[in-house]
């Protein structure tokens, strides 16, 4: 397997750290149970297109969000994930005032 | 013995002889021989044993498709089993020795099994060895397991080196023959970069074994020309030897090259073997095909090989396989045999063709042919004496590779076989033979063109020349029907057509069942020569198409790879890398003990003389700290520099505590939690400056929090002004602990570090040695006056031997990791046994530092349900009752007077040390509610050690609770 890094260009698979679903740039912002519950654990297992989230260990440690077809094993995408170039994107937390769940 | 069976011609040289053995019986050959073709060439052609029925056999083949010639090549540690006769390639002394036989390849008593065969069929397995259920694994396996397998393994340790390599290429060639070449040629003489892999010692694949002619030379002729040109194109790089043995994601290949097999022992320092990764931008499969024989009764007997194998072995290697022979073919691809054979002057008796209505129906001969029963279309048989007889029951293309991405292929009527389908790997194209295209001409053009779709080549290519171009001739037969004898159809794993049809009666009829049901295709060869013939039976039996029946396709490798080759040098001490600290020298001269602690070898203690037990060194490292002045290399703890106007609301969100307020100057113990509210990793981080932190980690999770570090940034929180570099090895880190750590390390640093300049938990930079830039930090592990100290990694062997030189005065020792275990586990901090992953800040007793005035990566769900039970885990001290017990990490902690069954079960000891500071063993554990049984007996059990120990629970801080010493 490889991956084209936006940065480093065309890699093997052993340079990359897989994560996981592109779900976990959606950090809740608030305290309740059931979103953070889907937050960690429940994922699609789709046959065909998914997002996921891949580092570059060993290459320049960007984070990157790969579109690939778990069916053929081709790969569509692979943005920078703090670029915005997928539109993931990332969310900031708010920050709680005291007393607030 | 002489070489009786060589005739004229070939491609051996006969100017040299070659002199190896087989069953310790001496005979010659010639380079360019393989095993197979010289000890046929000496009239042996009995060469092994097939697996179940210890049937005696001899070469089906003349390839790497061999299902019965597999032989023990070397001795000694390089014996090297299961090895195909007829891929070895020869050479002088090489010793081979049959398998699968007992007490002789002549006479096996394993052969019994042939006369039980009603017993051995389909299945068997399943139906007799049922009950009783206990005599399964106590004697039907054992037994099952001694008469299976084929050759056995030296049990020495390989004395070869096998190594890996990348390589990369616009073009990939699988296969060197006709298509192969001419794809190499287009694509070598365009400019591209060509790699050319061929599992043959020779290129040119069937070129070598047929009589065609190209343009106006030999097939062999015209091939050796080609690779000549080939080699002198520096952007081509000609691999034979080389198996490609998978087709895998994005252009990636694997390939074997096999550099010293022919050799009787590898060129010193030279690899045996190289296992590559080919990275392709596009490939070529011209593997071309491979034929398949016709299933009779008593098909199996040596003397009866498939007719392109006879031919390649009188053509290529100067060998008749008999001096009687017959050929039995249901196509034109036989006769050619026949022809070739008449025209080397061996003496052709008949050649039985199906499509005249003439069959063979049966052999007779117990250890070779020696004659074979004829059946004409009026129905009379007749025996024919022949001592040899080319079988053809047509060619199937090797879409082997084709299939890798599970690709599957497609029947076609006018050469019935299976060919490639439109849905193969990404960027590969099959060419020649493979692609179903079986005449020379068509071989050359479909190789040629495939180099030119596969590069987009617009500008002139090589001319095709002149070459055969028949119209492939087949009418099915794939079995005899039958008597009562057994016809085979996979010879390696003893599958008949008998087996077949017990598989359809019993309703296995679906490709993968009979697979599965009667071992077809299970061998080492995966039916290379059985597959696609066990499915037509089957296609014959249920009365259906054999598209109708199914597919076989194929997984990697394409012929077996020996696990050393894929361990590569990933063996013994080079398992893995092994990072050595910067002490690591100094402590190899003192012969410390190390200890591997992921990919570091860290010091675990370091012996005196005189010292014979590990305890004796750890105590006096321990005492001696305490007393005075001790020095441990912390190098390994990860350290991030992080910088940026956000680092101080940047480290709020991914501690659980505060970092923000932290002044300039000082450190403070962090706390690291996961999003799921369990405490993921903890250490100190210090504050440089106003916008420049310095992080350090555990030695387990240094990778680990830096990614996740550079997640947040990165991910969660792209608009924080922060940057991230890991210095872990940047900074060569040492502890400095004990009551003379300050006096020792004046001696070292330039700068003021009284407790007024540098108080506890201070943090900053400063010079050692008169000007070498370094950082201290006065943090305590060990729970005594400390520090620590680095300076950047070059300098770290120089600083330790420095230190111990100035400080010599107040006696330092070096202490290793035992020694560090037992002070931090005496003052009662957490480490690898408490940061379980499956615990909580509230375990720890830290349930405090999870900041709730502000939001923190697990704060959420650290506050859930479960994780805050009053009664649940809480980290306690240990010690037992008696002084002298023995108390063991593991143990389970128990009531007095409770069972010792799970439902009792109140927790389990953490960490365990023997405290030369209290006089006992002392450990810490999880207790459930157990900041409230502080002074409570119980017991610490351990049935695996046999232990039931009474212990008090005290406060898990043994030693100076008050922490006046590292206040000192």
């Amino acid at each position: 397997m490889r991956l084209t890094c936006p940065l480093c260009g065309p890699r093997d698979r052993r340079e990359f750290y897989y994560y996981g679903a592109a779900d976990y740039l959606n950090r809740p912002a608030g305290g309740d149970p059931a979103e953070w519950d889907a937050y960690l654990h429940l994922r699609d297992n789709p046959a065909g297109q998914t997002r996921d989230l891949w580092y570059h260990e060993t290459g320049c440690a960007q984070w990157l969000l790969v579109t690939r077809d778990t069916v053929t094993h081709s790969i569509s995408d692979v943005a920078l994930v703090a670029a915005g170039g997928a539109s993931g994107g990332g969310i900031a937390a708010k920050v709680k005032p005291e007393g607030s769940a | 013995m002489t070489q009786s069976n060589r005739i004229s011609g070939g491609q051996i040289d006969r100017g040299q002889t070659l002199r190896f053995t087989f069953d310790g019986q001496g005979f010659t050959g010639h380079p360019g021989d393989t095993l197979a073709s010289a000890l046929l060439a000496n009239g042996v052609r009995l060469m092994g044993r097939s697996f179940k029925y210890h049937r005696p056999r001899g070469p089906l083949t003349a390839g790497s498709e061999e299902p019965n010639a597999l032989v023990e090549l070397r001795s000694g540690a390089r014996r090297e089993p299961n090895t195909r006769a007829t891929v070895a390639e020869l050479f002088d002394g090489l010793e081979a020795t049959s398998q699968n036989r007992w007490p002789s390849l002549r006479f096996d008593a394993m052969a019994v099994n042939d006369r039980l065969s009603s017993f051995f069929a389909a299945g068997f397995y399943y139906k007799t060895f049922m009950w009783p259920r206990s005599f399964w694994e106590k004697l039907y396996e054992p037994i099952i397991r001694r008469a299976a397998g084929l050759g056995s393994v030296s049990r020495e340790e390989d004395p070869d080196l096998y190594d890996k390599g990348f390589l990369h290429c616009d073009l990939l060639v699988i296969g060197a023959g006709p298509a192969g070449l001419m794809a190499a040629l287009t694509a070598g003489r365009a400019g591209a970069r060509v790699i050319l892999a061929d599992e043959d010692f020779r290129m040119g694949g069937r070129l070598n074994a047929e009589t065609f002619t190209i343009g106006q030379v030999a097939g062999a002729d015209w091939a050796a020309g080609v690779v000549t040109e080939l080699a002198t194109m520096p952007n081509v790089r000609l691999m034979p030897r080389t198996t490609v043995i998978g087709a895998f994601d994005h252009g990636i290949h694997g390939a074997v090259e096999r550099l010293g097999d022919h050799l009787a022992e590898p060129a010193a320092g030279k690899p045996r073997q190289i296992l590559w990764r080919i990275y392709a931008r596009r490939s070529v499969l011209a593997g071309g095909a491979t034929e398949r024989p016709i299933a009779f009764e008593n098909n199996d007997r040596p003397g009866i090989m498939l007719a392109g194998a006879m031919r390649a072995y009188a053509n290529r290697w100067a060998v008749t396989a008999g001096q009687r022979v017959a050929v039995f073919t249901n196509n034109d691809d036989g006769l050619r045999t026949a022809a070739d054979l008449r025209a080397k002057g061996v003496d052709l008796v008949e050649v039985i063709d199906s499509r005249k209505g003439d069959m063979i129906v049966d052999s007779r001969g117990r250890l070779g042919l020696k004659s074979v029963t004829v059946q004409d279309s009026k129905g009379q048989r007749r025996d024919i004496t022949v001592d040899a007889l080319a079988v053809s029951g047509g060619w199937n293309p090797n879409v082997n590779l084709y299939s890798h991405h599970r690709a599957r292929p497609v029947w076609d009527d006018t050469i019935v076989a299976f060919v490639p389908g439109a849905d193969g790997p990404p960027g590969l194209t099959v060419a020649g033979a493979a692609a179903g295209v079986l005449s020379t001409h068509g071989a050359l053009r479909t190789g040629r063109d495939a180099a030119i779709a596969a590069l987009g080549l617009t500008g002139a290519a090589p001319d095709l020349p002149e070459a055969e171009d028949a119209t492939p001739r087949i009418t099915p037969l794939w079995h005899v029907p039958q008597g009562k004898g057994r016809a085979w159809i996979d010879q390696q794993n003893d599958v008949t057509v008998k087996d077949v049809k017990l598989a359809a009666q019993e309703n296995f009829i679906s490709v993968e069942h009979l697979k599965r049901y009667t071992t077809l295709g299970m061998a080492t060869d995966q039916g290379k020569t059985g597959n696609v013939l066990g499915l037509a039976v089957m296609a014959e039996l249920t009365g259906r198409s054999i598209p109708q029946t199914g597919t076989t396709i194929y997984r990697p490798p394409y012929t077996p790879v020996a696990m050393g080759t894929l361990a590569g040098r990933s063996r013994g001490a080079e398992f893995k890398p092994v990072r050595m600290t910067p002490s690591h020298h100094w402590a190899r001269e003192q012969c410390a003990v190390f200890v591997e602690v992921g990919n570091w070898l860290r010091t675990q203690w370091v012996p005196k003389d005189g010292e014979t037990e590990w305890r004796q060194s750890v105590d006096r490292e321990v005492l001696a700290t305490r007393r005075s002045v001790g020095i441990c290399d912390v190098t390994t703890l990860g350290k991030i520099d992080i910088q940026g106007t956000d680092a101080g609301a940047f480290l709020d969100r991914v501690y659980a505590n505060t970092f923000s307020t932290l002044k300039v100057g000082k450190c403070r113990y962090g706390l690291m939690l996961r999003e799921d509210g369990l405490v993921y990793d903890d250490g100190t981080t210090a504050r440089l400056a106003e916008h420049e932190y310095v992080m350090t980690t555990t030695t387990a999770n240094a990778v680990g929090v830096f990614r996740h570090l550079e997640f947040c940034r990165q991910c969660l929180w792209p608009d924080m002004d922060v940057q991230l570099i890991s210095t872990t090895e940047a900074w060569a880190q040492f502890s400095v602990a004990g009551p003379n750590a300050r006096n020792l390390l004046e001696k070292i640093v330039d700068q003021d570090i009284s407790d007024a300049a540098f108080p506890y938990m201070g943090a900053g930079n400063v010079t050692v040695c008169g000007g070498l830039r370094a950082r201290l930090f006065r943090i305590s592990f060990s729970g005594e006056l400390a520090f620590e100290i680095a300076v950047p990694t070059r300098y770290g062997d120089a600083l330790l031997r420095e230190m111990l030189a100035r400080g010599a005065e107040y006696d330092p020792v070096v202490y290793g990791t035992e020694a560090l275990g037992v002070m931090r586990v005496e003052k009662g901090h957490v480490a690898g046994g408490e940061l379980n992953g499956q615990s909580t800040a509230l375990n720890m007793g830290l349930g405090k530092m999870v900041s709730q005035k502000k939001d923190s990566i697990g704060r959420v769900l650290s506050t859930r349900e479960g994780l805050t039970d009053p009664e649940g885990y809480r980290l306690v001290g240990v010690r037992p009752v008696d002084p002298a017990a023995r108390l063991t990490a593991g143990s389970h902690f128990l009531d007095i007077g409770a069972a010792a069954v799970a439902a009792n079960d109140a927790g389990w000891l953490t960490s365990k040390v023997y405290s030369p500071h209290i006089g006992s063993d002392i450990a810490l554990g999880y207790l459930k509610a157990g900041a409230g049984r502080i002074g409570q007996r119980m017991r610490a059990v351990n049935l695996l050690a046999g232990q039931d120990t009474e212990v008090e629970i005290v406060s898990p801080h043994f030693f100076d609770p008050e922490g006046e010493r590292l206040r000192g």
